[in-house]
């Protein structure tokens, strides 16, 4: 029973790991076509994103004459360290046999670590906007980590655990409760999430104008297969994020370890509200504009002092 | 018990008889500085193994005793090994290896008379260090101490020439001097005016102080530690001290002679006072808190790699001043296992800043002698000369972001959890502060990444900016090893943190009665108080990404083509792009000073539009100094222009003063 278990346990990551690779352009892509469709646009399809991967892996890479290995690893470490957080947010499975490997702490850290890479990656070269994006990158994630950090203690306090699969199955099992202090962490999380994700009103992910660009002018320098690992862990990291808010937030429909008949359910669940979250996302994307660059830490402080609020009324009321 | 008889003291005692013998012969050698840095060194360096591993058996052992026949009148010198002096000594240890390494290469071209002196103050420093933690009575750890801060002020002004430098060591000097006034006092407090043979520790353990007195004793410990660790605000010296002394130097001090500090507090709190307060923790958390935000957000403005570099260990010391707090607080609230906990987390990054600090440091030294600069804004692209420090530092910094699964993360990650796994204390002010703390610790460690991006980006990455040489060489042989070493430390205490912690065990017995008991958890994976409440296996972690990297980096190979070519830089098309428009190490931290400006003093100075040569100048400064040690200085000095009154070098004066000192004395007969 035992092994059976486990091998269903591996199973179902290999699946998730496998699905969320898959997966996450085609987020991207419904993103930008529900953008379009309330711009009244007609947009560019929900594949895009994977003719875009394609023609980006088939060019030929250019690379600054004064570029170190550091520029050229970045794009795997990235990729690896997206592909390992999407991976180990339990959104198909609760057991997960990867998950007591990295609690949400080291989940926060793996995030931390793509960024410091990307932020060095982008000085590399030396040019002007290499060292602004690492600058505002820096500058954005300093307040948005710890807001990060404090939505997963809030939700850490209730389930009394750090490890993702046991918040997940404290939150599925419970009946419907609805905790303040949750409704604080989940203003804050969304704050954080469009914010770390290069997202309207912080950032914009489909301009080059250089006011305002934060990420995009970090990966100016990249080309070819290393653009596409670096648009790929970007779409990634979005998937992972929402991924952690239905996971924190929503996670109804997931599958228990041992039951293998749940798993079409919780994949088709899982696909539904990815799908609202990606239109969410978009609506919010059109109805917000784009702040200056030094609202952005106001903006991000509201988060962090909301999420630090979650806390202290978890500790408060102990709800 | 060993069959032969020796014990682990003894051979602490040995090593540091050797280090001051050693001192002794670079005094002698001078004519011959090639033996100097290429033999004694590297032997003191052996003999600091030689403490490491000798803390590594003491730890398990029963505290070994010895008492030299030396010292006062009743009172001879008592010197004991217990578990917690056991860390820090492999702490020491450790972490002077790869510096004494590195500083048989570094200070090979220096001059023989110098080197002789630095040489014998170098090895004295080491051996004050040893003797600090080794010492089991008041006047043995003065006495310690004392060989430690001069020994080490002497290191710092190597370079006397420079009236900057005299000028930092004096600062340094009198603070360290204030600090140990506190200690001396607090010292005194705890004997309670039992005669001078209760000045051991042995009796200080068994005085029971009243509540008042500890307290007492306590605050003035703190005072006197913190002024020696650059607690908040205590902390002026090490800014200008550490970019003063040589980078070896600076490293043992950043690295090692700040935990013996904290080994002070640890000893005082948990050791000599049996009680503690509650209200002494949360004095302790809400000072950490201050300093750590202080430092890191200091340090996110400097243009000095040193300076920088030293309010980075303000920002640790905070750190682990507040594990020292929160451990204070379970301890007195009897819950055992969470004090367990975040003493583990506190000894832990004691350990790992003791290796990623030095390990910076000493790497700014081979930055230093490359490029002849501390000034970041003018170096840029180092990477491309100097590759092996290039690597061995982006380990050191990586692992003093926090970022997994290097050592910097454990320990943060420890401390965390210790956060988490507070509620349920019964005074609820402070259930109310803990959350507010680990927010404001979450806060400290993204800046302090933010920080460290700085550090790396500016120095190494980018194009060389200005005026510094063109081409910077890499670090020698000697340097190299103890790169090496220290980067190799901090990659395997982020390894192996289990391995580590059940070693701490031994340690947080002696302190708080628990250890942590990591032992359900397996080899793999570090779980400290339960595996269903949270884990960490950075082993794993490291094999998923390294796995996942390999295989994409083999799927793209395979699928698609390698093919580069070079070619300029694209910067969104812009042809007139220069090394002056990367930011400058100013302008990096600009953000930082705009958004946290109420708490710096910033003088700026904008050239007109219309300036031909445009100048910017800008300074941030610590209001500190100017609100508190500024007034401390001119009320000195008119007291002492009063006292000057009475002095005019004048025999016959003075015999007046005599004079009619004895009559009014006279009067009270």
């Amino acid at each position: 029973m035992m092994a059976m278990k486990q091998t269903l346990g591996i199973l179902f990551q290999l699946c998730q790991s496998l699905l969320v690779v898959a997966l996450a352009p085609l987020l991207t892509g419904w993103v930008n076509q529900c953008r379009a469709w309330l711009q009244n646009r007609s947009g560019a399809g929900l594949l895009q994103p994977y003719r875009t991967l394609r023609k980006l892996f088939h060019k030929d890479a250019v690379l600054a004459y004064n570029a170190s290995p550091l520029f050229r690893t970045t794009p795997y470490i990235l990729f690896g360290c997206m592909w390992l957080a999407a991976a180990i947010i339990p959104i198909i499975a609760i057991d997960l046999p990867f998950s007591p490997a990295a609690d949400v702490i080291a989940l926060v850290g793996v995030f931390a670590l793509a960024r410091v890479f990307i932020s060095l990656a982008a000085m590399d070269i030396g040019t002007a906007f290499g060292s602004l994006g690492a600058r505002r990158e820096m500058l954005v994630s300093f307040l948005a980590e710890p807001a990060l950090l404090m939505v997963f203690f809030t939700s850490s306090l209730i389930s009394h655990s750090t490890q993702l699969p046991h918040i997940v199955e404290t939150f599925t099992h419970h009946e419907f409760v609805l905790y303040p202090s949750l409704a604080f962490a989940g203003l804050a999380f969304v704050i954080v999430l469009l914010a770390e994700n290069a997202r309207i009103p912080v950032d914009n992910p489909s301009t080059h104008l250089e006011l305002t660009m934060i990420h995009e002018a970090m990966i100016l320098e990249y080309s070819a297969r290393h653009l596409a690992l670096v648009e790929w862990a970007s779409s990634l990291k979005l998937l992972a994020y929402i991924s952690i808010g239905i996971a924190l937030f929503v996670p109804y429909g997931i599958a228990e370890v041992d039951n293998w008949h749940a798993l079409p359910l919780a994949i088709t669940a899982l696909l539904v509200k990815l799908a609202l979250a990606g239109a969410g996302l978009a609506v919010l994307e059109t109805f917000l504009a784009k702040m200056r660059i030094f609202r952005a830490p106001e903006f991000l402080g509201t988060a962090f002092l909301l999420a630090v609020l979650g806390l202290l009324i978890h500790f408060l009321l102990g709800a | 018990m060993d069959a032969v008889g020796v014990l682990p003291l003894d051979v602490v005692g040995g090593v540091i008889l050797l280090w001051l013998l050693l001192g002794l012969f670079g005094l002698v050698l001078q004519n011959t500085p090639h033996i100097i840095s290429s033999v004694i060194f590297p032997l003191g360096a052996i003999a600091a193994l030689a403490v490491a591993g000798t803390g590594l058996w003491a730890l398990g052992e029963h505290a070994s005793y010895a008492i030299l026949p030396m010292g006062l009148p009743d009172l001879p010198l008592h010197l004991r090994l217990d578990p917690l002096a056991a860390f820090f000594l492999i702490l020491l240890g450790g972490a002077s290896f790869g510096v004494s390494l590195f500083s048989a290469g570094y200070f090979k071209s220096m001059q023989g008379n110098t080197l002789g002196l630095l040489c014998l103050e170098y090895h004295l420093f080491l051996a004050g260090m040893a003797l600090v933690l080794l010492a089991d009575d008041a006047y043995m750890f003065m006495v310690a101490w004392e060989t430690m801060a001069l020994s080490s002020y002497f290191l710092v002004t190597t370079d006397h020439h420079v009236p900057d430098i005299r000028k930092a060591g004096f600062l340094y000097l009198l603070i360290a001097h204030v600090g140990a006034i506190a200690i001396l006092l607090s010292f005194g407090v705890m004997q309670g005016g039992h005669g001078i043979g209760a000045y051991t520790f042995a009796a200080m353990r068994e005085a029971h102080l009243p509540v008042f007195w500890s307290s007492v004793a306590f605050l003035l410990a703190l005072f006197g530690f913190g002024a020696k660790a650059g607690l908040l605000p205590l902390h002026v010296w090490l800014p200008e001290a550490h970019p003063a002394a040589p980078s070896p130097v600076s490293a043992l001090m950043s690295g090692i002679m700040l935990k013996t500090a904290i080994y002070g507090i640890l000893r005082v709190t948990f050791d000599l006072l049996s009680v503690q307060q509650w209200w002494w923790g949360v004095l302790a958390l809400a000072l950490g808190l201050i300093t750590a935000i202080f430092g890191v957000m200091f340090a996110a403005v400097q243009g000095d790699m040193k300076r920088l570099l030293a309010y980075s260990s303000i920002e640790n010391i905070g750190l682990l001043l507040v594990g020292i707090g929160l451990t204070i607080i379970f301890h007195v609230y009897g819950k055992d296992a969470l004090a367990a906990l975040s003493l583990t987390a506190t000894l832990y990054h004691s350990l790992n800043h003791a290796f990623f600090k030095s390990l910076l440091f000493i790497g700014t030294g081979s930055i230093l002698h490359a490029t002849g600069e501390r000034n970041m804004g003018r170096m840029g692209g180092l990477i491309r000369h100097m590759p092996w420090v290039a690597v061995l530092m982006l380990v050191g910094v990586l692992s003093i972001s926090g970022l997994p699964p290097f050592n910097g993360f454990v320990s943060e990650w420890l401390l965390l959890q210790a956060f988490l796994l507070s509620p349920g204390l019964p005074n609820s002010y402070i259930n109310m502060l803990i959350p507010v703390a680990a927010a404001v610790i979450a806060l400290a460690a993204a800046l302090a990444a933010y920080v460290m991006v700085k550090f790396y980006g500016i120095i190494f990455l980018g194009q060389p900016r200005g005026e510094a040489k063109a081409q910077p060489h890499d670090a020698g042989i000697w340097e190299r090893i103890g790169l090496c070493w220290l980067s190799l430390g901090c990659v395997a205490l982020g390894l192996a943190p289990v391995y580590v912690v059940k070693q701490l065990d031994l340690v947080t017995q002696v302190l708080v009665g628990r250890g942590l008991g990591n032992a359900a958890a397996g080899w793999l994976f570090l779980a400290p108080v339960d595996i269903e409440r949270a884990s960490y296996s950075p082993v794993i972690f490291l094999l998923a990404v390294l796995g996942v990297m390999l295989v994409t980096a083999l799927a793209v190979r395979h699928f698609y083509h390698g093919r580069l070519r070079r070619g300029p830089a694209w910067d969104c098309g812009f042809p007139a792009q220069n090394a002056r428009m990367q930011d400058t190490a100013e302008g990096f931290g600009q953000p930082i000073r705009r958004i946290f400006e109420p708490f710096f003093r910033i003088e700026s100075e904008l050239p007109s539009a219309f300036d031909t040569h445009p100048r910017y100048h800008g300074r941030s400064d610590d209001r500190i100094w100017f609100a508190l040690y500024l007034p401390i200085k001119r009320i000195t000095e008119k007291f002492s222009s009063w006292a000057s009154l009475l002095q005019h070098g004048r025999i016959h004066l003075y015999l007046t003063y005599t004079f009619a000192t004895l009559v009014v004395l006279l009067a009270f007969v």
